[in-house]
């Protein structure tokens, strides 16, 4: 291939901007050099094999469901002919605005002893007591792993059904005149083709999943995470938390590795997306069956804790807090905004120079600065301290030594943490989403402009951003939600009288008053949904 | 394509430290203590001094966060829960001695630091709740191991701070043979795996999940207040326990100022303020924990559960054994 720009500047600013991102993680790794052996041998003995299992089993339960969700119902939403088609393409994103540990604690009002349902049961049957019959209890490792894939499903099923529909309908018909029928030829040629798409999807939930907090902790499924807090905030020691979550950054490197490996060499490029689309044609057993399973989804997801949330504040709803409610959300917008816009800005250069550039390691940008991802949000905060505490030291140092007042800590003490952290945190979405557009871009349209004599900068302004516009559009909403719904990062780091609606919700339902944060939640959700909706309108 | 981002970033930049300011007279706090508690007090406050209060409201990760900020820490008063929180600010060397007449008069003795590095709030007893259908009945932790008690008690996280404190009592008391034991037979005995929040225990209760559980003292009352909780507590007895020997575990809220705390005057002001007769009023009534000032009285509901002999074991003692406490929870697998 034909690098189109071998410029040493752009080079030099993409690794230097890489480093920068990569540093937390740096801090983060060196910390856990000064683990105490002593402290992890009694771990080792005591907790720790069975944390380990149950992190894997966990992360296995989760990608598993998520994908079984996302694939199938982007594949009934793109291949059939269901019914209210429009509607369910995009009802299947909205699960995605919810928190996983806001609908684990509505899901378990709902299916409690005390909850609703069970009452129902026990006044149809008569039962007494816990004893006279057998209930499914949702607070264990699989209530877990079905919560988090009820709203992590959206990721797979976003960019599974993207992949589906920008396949080569070429390649499609091919197959059909091969002699395959419609279903064949799904299963045999557009999967396979959309692996990449599953893949990036897949290790995107098998992180969130890894550093989720709030979920496990609630439902008392110890994890890795849960083995990181102890170290940390129980026994005091950051060193050992840092080489815990070194080895759990470590595990989900090598899950991230060994899916990129396998998928080395699969081209999935396309000219001509959507042409004539054929679509199977459901009988009406499937159709049936199809519409449970997709409806059953956007209900689980999102409809049903929805309600609950709305009668929740019906039943307690009071006017006075409602003006706090709108200047936290104003904060939640505000972070969220700014670390979605810059994640995706930096996602686009990264991805841009390793489609472009003629360096041996142009992947290398994207590569690392998706290490972040892996980190869970309490531990990147600490990093996030330790890296920026010192500069704000040196910043301070100078400033007193040149004799001028103070200026406090302007970097760790600030939204600027926050953000940092977020990007951080969040760079690995939007690389994933960005690489999977550009990727999408025939290379052709790379050299045609330049065959033209439109200058590099030119083609990537009037062909290949609005050629991404859409991909540019869902990077930047999928860092927005996932940055409303941010906790621990939030929690730690927060400036002065500064509080987001995740921050404000997550402190009154933890104290079991979920319903007196029941109205900040609904916020959560509508936030996370606004884009969403406009996504599904600019189309 | 860079140029861009480097513009943006750096107006994202000022945009984002701009939130920084620093007013003329405020005092900055760092709470692990609730809005709907502190904010009260720290309005009337303000209402008397004029002097402005900034919180950050945290649920975990104070130490580590002072520890980092260091000398330039914006900092003045830490207010917290727990004992040993309190005892390892110190011990990390986060917090300064503050020595006020004030606060040497109207706290006692066992319940400030000697050297004034802290000093408690409030108190709080480690309730045993037990339901009413098991009828009135007298119980010390170390009953909670009885064979009889399989499967009918509740805990939430052993680990939880409340519960470590308990631990490193009993540990105090019995040594950690004993007391690893006692541990893993309670942990036999637990109706299910430990979780949720020591409400949620009594909403077990109230299930017939199980007949007994752990709690602090406020819970009792927080739950009598609340319209859906209080079916909860209304199925359960607050009991004192080891009134025939040493008494009640105690935990304490407390306060501490931070060593590089920038107005430390402003902050010794808002100490004093807050064992001052109508801040420990505030804590009792807002909060039903009992005020560590003589004299001021409890709140009605609390004062109707009773008197009870508490444990006079020095508070620095739990605190020193709470890192033996938390190796044993881990040795016996109490949240496994």
């Amino acid at each position: 291939m034909i690098a189109l720009n071998n410029s040493k500047t752009w080079t030099l600013s993409n690794y230097l901007l890489a480093l920068v991102l990569l540093i937390p993680v740096l801090v983060m790794l060196f910390g856990g050099l000064t683990a105490s052996t002593q402290l992890f041998l009694h771990l080792w003995q005591s907790v720790l094999p069975r944390y380990l299992e149950n992190t894997i089993l966990l992360g296995f339960f989760v990608v598993l469901l998520a994908v079984f969700f996302g694939v199938i119902s982007a594949a009934i939403i793109t291949q059939t002919n269901i019914l209210c088609k429009s509607l369910l393409r995009w009802l299947l994103l909205l699960p995605l605005a919810m928190p996983a540990y806001l609908i684990a604690y509505l899901y378990t009002d709902l299916f409690d002893y005390a909850g609703p349902v069970q009452r129902t049961l026990r006044d149809w049957f008569g039962w007494q007591s816990p004893n006279d019959y057998w209930f499914f209890d949702l607070r264990t490792l699989s209530g877990a792993a079905l919560m988090l894939a009820l709203v992590l499903f959206p990721y797979v099923y976003m960019l599974v059904r993207g992949a589906f529909e920008q396949q080569d309908q070429n390649l499609i018909k091919a197959s059909r005149l091969l002699g395959l029928t419609a279903k064949q030829s799904f299963l045999r040629v557009a999967l396979p083709l959309a692996r990449p798409a599953i893949g990036i999807s897949a290790s995107l939930v098998l992180m969130e999943t890894l550093a989720d907090f709030a979920t496990v902790q609630y439902f008392s499924v110890n994890t890795l995470t849960t083995a990181i807090y102890d170290t940390w905030l129980g026994y005091g020691d950051l060193g050992a938390a840092n080489a815990l979550a070194s080895v759990l950054m470590l595990l989900v490197l090598f899950v991230v590795l060994a899916e990129q490996k396998s998928r080395k060499g699969v081209r999935h490029q396309s000219s001509r997306p959507s042409i004539n689309k054929t679509v199977i044609v459901l009988t009406a057993s499937q159709q049936f069956f199809a519409s449970v399973f997709c409806w059953g989804l956007v209900a689980a997801g999102f409809l049903v804790p929805l309600v609950m949330l709305i009668i929740m504040v019906v039943d307690y709803s009071s006017v006075n807090q409602f003006s706090l409610l709108v200047s936290t959300g104003i904060n939640s917008l505000k972070v969220s905004v700014i670390a979605a816009t810059i994640t995706v800005f930096i996602a686009l250069s990264f991805g841009f120079y390793q489609r472009f550039h003629a360096n041996k390691f142009r992947h290398l940008p994207l590569r690392i600065s998706g290490f972040g991802y892996a980190i869970p949000g309490t531990v990147l905060a600490m990093a996030m301290l330790s890296t920026l505490g010192p500069v704000d030291h040196w910043l301070n140092d100078i400033a007193s030594y040149a004799g001028l007042t103070s200026p406090g800590l302007i970097l760790s003490g600030s939204l600027f943490a926050i953000i940092f952290a977020l990007v951080v945190r969040f760079l690995a979405i939007a690389n994933g989403t960005v690489v999977n557009g550009i990727n999408l871009i025939p290379h052709s349209l790379d050299y045609a402009p330049a065959s033209l004599g439109v200058s590099f900068k030119g083609s990537l302004i009037k062909v290949h951003i609005p050629l991404l516009t859409k991909t540019i559009f869902v990077a930047w909403l999928l860092v927005f939600v996932e940055a409303m719904k941010e906790l621990p990062v939030v929690l730690l780091l927060r400036p002065f009288n500064f509080e987001t609606l995740s921050s404000q919700v997550y402190q009154l339902i933890s104290d079991e008053m979920l319903e007196q944060g029941a109205l900040g939640a609904i916020l959560i959700v509508i936030f996370g949904l606004l884009p969403i909706v406009l996504l599904n309108k600019s189309k | 394509m860079f140029k861009r981002l480097l513009t943006l970033s750096l107006t994202s930049l000022l945009l984002m430290t701009s939130d920084s300011a620093y007013a003329a007279e405020e005092v900055n706090v760092y709470s692990y203590r609730q809005p709907f508690l502190v904010e009260p007090l720290f309005n009337k406050f303000t209402e008397l001094t004029n002097i402005k209060v900034n919180v950050v409201f945290a649920k975990k990760g104070m130490a580590e966060r002072l520890a980092r900020e260091g000398k330039y820490s914006p900092a003045d008063i830490l207010l917290t829960t727990d004992i040993s929180r309190l005892v390892e600010l110190r011990d990390k060397d986060l917090v300064q001695a503050v020595n006020s007449t004030i606060l040497d008069s109207a706290i006692p003795t066992q319940y400030h630091a000697q050297d004034n590095t802290w000093f408690a709030l409030t108190t709080r007893v480690r309730n045993i709740y037990s339901a009413k259908r098991l009828g009135k009945i007298n119980l010390n932790y170390e009953d909670l191991a009885e064979e009889k008690y399989k499967g009918r008690i509740c805990s939430r996280s052993g680990k939880h701070p409340y519960n470590v404190a308990l631990v490193a009592s009993m540990i105090s008391e019995h040594g950690e043979a004993y007391t690893l034991d006692w541990l893993e037979k309670v942990k036999a005995n637990l109706a299910r795996k430990p979780q949720g929040s020591d409400r949620g225990q009594v909403q077990a209760i109230h299930q017939k999940l199980c007949d007994i559980s752990l709690g602090n003292s406020y819970y009792f009352g927080k739950m009598l207040k609340d319209d859906k909780q209080k079916v909860w507590a209304d199925e359960v007895y607050i009991n004192f326990p080891n009134q025939d020997n040493r008494g009640a575990h105690i935990n304490i809220s407390g306060v501490a100022m931070a060593k590089y705390a920038p107005n430390t005057k402003n902050a010794k002001a808002l100490m004093e303020f807050l064992v001052s007769e109508p801040a420990q009023l505030l804590y009792a009534e807002t909060n039903m924990e009992y005020p560590v000032v003589k004299g001021v009285p409890v709140s009605t509901m609390v004062a109707s559960w009773g008197d009870f002999k508490a444990d006079g074991l020095s508070l620095e003692k739990i605190a020193k054994n709470r890192k033996a406490a938390l190796t044993l929870l881990d040795k016996a697998q109490f949240d496994l």
